[in-house]
């Protein structure tokens, strides 16, 4: 299947499921629907760095808030349509990803994940001591009630979440069959061969930060609209880091299709647990599969009915 | 206004004082990431469990939190054994540490902080001991004992280790390890039970380490993850495997982020480390005192 036909197939799934949600009317299921939607990017993201070129990212808190505190700052600068500011978060998380790589990616990978941990920490730290955007008081957002064409908020919400999951696993997908993608598994299976056959690794890995940061930065950019008040330990939340890692490893990290099962499974999870046990219960749950995965399932749940369908036809 | 000449010098001496603490909050990671290689990013998670322990031995009994963190030093290592074991088949052995290694220490350092968040919640604890008060006054400079004892112990734990690398069989065929593991095969040796003991004894570090924090300052569950930034710093600094080159280094950091909490306020100090982190990466990632 070609780019194009998926892209076209991609929209066309994602309004069938636009269309079947106007069908709903309880508004629970667009609040829920936005987050897991959310996750789908956020994995997805990650995993373009993540699973095609094996460089691990525990900042997607960092990048993800920027995104989110460059709506704010803008919120109260000048009026903006929510895309505009999704462009403009996207642009300002991809530069600190790009710098970031710059600096970490010429040294072993470690290195790079050691550095975006500790990013997380110093951006919420800047986060806090900046009083335009509020500090640690937080800031409130008011958002419309109405929007022309879609009606309420927060469906115009979960529509703009939608358009962004679709173009986000469309780039992953297009990424994965491209030069660009054969480069990063190359970079991923063998570093050092890769270069020595010409392949300009620190220029692929440079692209994929950019490209994976670019991602994170546009999900959390209409984060304060969804929340309307927005304060560093929501923004910077640990459950952001941490789903963005487990959902592709538990989906399986080489293709796109691992992310978008992953997020729609555990994000899924973590909505109907959050509801009916407890949010920090439900963080446990995400963490344990995490580990129960990687240490017993590689190749995640992908990786499994690959597994199951070759024992099947053998 | 004068320049605040006492305050800089009380800055820098609790900042010395801090930085024999982070030394010994580095040790293990020293010889985790340092020598053998594990990237440990969990470390500060039973750092965490340590000051945990220490916290209900301190309320149910009464016990000394020091006393306490060499009680459980061995309960610490057996964990750490467990921890390696379970690495070793599960992704050393495949080949796979790089990006699930790393993806299952982060998700032990998150099942750890959040099932401390579940069974104690989010307030602060403290212990009590007699030194956790009072202070010593040499002129005007003000030394509160709570961060010298932790400091000397921390000292005592770094010469410890260092005396045990240098002079013992087993430290110096944890040396041999992290110089060449493949040649240390080759002479019939196991690396991984090498690894094993060597893991094993990191974790038993972050126990002590554990202990002295919670004598530092009150703990709750999630300020692990803001030393995770200063470890790693400290540890790359300081030269990877060098334990003199991690107390260095430690000493810097401590010193620079007292100073900058007393002059531009506390809550710039975990941006400090990271400052110093990608500084070291992008100029030196060899460390102060690397070959």
């Amino acid at each position: 299947m070609g780019s194009r036909v998926f892209i076209l197939l991609a929209i066309a799934v994602g309004a069938a499921v636009f269309a079947l949600s106007r069908l709903v009317h309880n508004e629970y299921f667009f609040f829920a629907g936005y987050v897991v939607l959310q996750y789908v990017v956020l994995a997805t993201a990650w995993n373009i760095l993540g699973g095609y070129t094996g460089y691990v990212n525990f900042g997607t808190a960092a990048f993800f808030a920027l995104g989110a505190y460059s709506s704010v700052a803008l919120y109260k600068l000048v009026a903006l349509p929510l895309p505009v500011l999704m462009v403009i978060g996207g642009a300002i998380s991809g530069l600190v990803g790009l710098g970031t790589g710059y600096l970490t990616l010429r040294l072993r990978g470690v290195y790079f994940a050691i550095a975006t941990l500790a990013l997380a920490i110093v951006v919420q730290t800047l986060i806090v001591n900046w009083d335009f955007v509020g500090g640690s008081r937080g800031a409130y957002i008011m958002r419309p009630q109405q929007v022309p064409i879609v009606g309420n908020y927060i469906e115009y919400l979960f529509l703009i979440m939608l358009a962004l999951a679709v173009l986000a696993l469309a780039t992953a997908r297009a990424v994965e069959r491209s030069r660009l993608g054969y480069g990063f598994s190359a970079i991923r299976d063998d570093e050092v061969a890769a270069e020595a056959f010409g392949v300009p690794t620190l220029r692929l890995k440079l692209l994929a930060t950019t490209l994976s940061g670019a991602f994170m930065g546009m999900a959390g950019a209409p984060l304060p609209y969804y929340v309307t008040y927005l304060d560093p330990a929501s923004g910077f939340s640990l459950a952001y880091a941490v789903n963005a890692v487990a959902m592709p490893l538990v989906g399986g990290t080489t293709s796109w299709l691992g992310p978008l099962i992953g997020a729609l499974l555990l994000g899924t999870v973590q909505q109907v647990a959050t509801v009916t046990i407890s949010s920090a219960a439900n963080l446990l749950i995400v963490g344990l599969l995490l580990v129960g995965f990687v240490i017993a399932a590689p190749d995640g749940i992908v990786g499994l009915i690959e597994k199951h369908w070759r024992a099947r036809r053998a | 206004m004068s320049f605040p000449f006492e305050l800089l010098v009380n800055a820098a001496i609790s900042g010395l004082l801090l930085g024999g603490f982070y030394a010994a909050v580095t040790a293990g990671v020293s010889i985790s990431f340092g020598m053998l290689d594990i990237v440990n990013i969990a470390h500060p998670a039973f750092i965490i469990l340590g000051s945990y322990i220490v916290y209900i031995v301190n309320g149910s009994l009464g016990i000394d939190p020091l006393l306490t963190s060499v009680i459980m030093a061995p309960a610490f290592y057996f964990l750490g054994a467990v921890i390696y074991q379970v690495y070793y088949l599960s992704f050393e052995k495949r080949g796979q540490e790089s990006l699930r290694g790393l993806a299952f220490f982060f998700g032990l350092l998150f099942i750890t902080e959040v099932a401390l968040v579940l069974v104690f919640g989010v307030d602060y604890r403290y212990v009590e001991a007699s030194y956790i008060g009072p202070s010593l006054h040499l002129g005007f400079a003000v030394v509160p004992l709570r961060m010298l004892v932790p400091c000397a112990v921390a000292l005592a734990l770094l010469g410890a280790l260092q005396l045990f690398l240098e002079k013992s069989f087993a430290g110096r065929a944890i040396l041999a390890v992290s110089q060449d593991a493949l040649a240390l095969q080759l002479m019939a040796v196991r690396p991984s039970r090498i690894k094993r003991l060597a893991f094993g004894i990191s974790i038993a570090t972050a126990g002590v380490a554990g202990a002295l924090l919670i004598v530092i300052q009150p703990v709750e569950p999630s300020i692990g993850r803001d030393y995770i930034g200063r470890v790693f710093a400290i540890c790359v600094l300081g030269g990877m495997g060098s334990l003199p080159g991690a107390l260095l280094a430690a000493m810097l950091l401590g010193i620079v982020e007292s100073i900058t909490s007393t002059f531009y306020g506390p809550s710039w100090s975990p941006a400090i480390a990271f400052g110093f982190l990608l500084v070291t990466l992008a100029v030196r990632p060899m460390g102060l005192m690397g070959r």
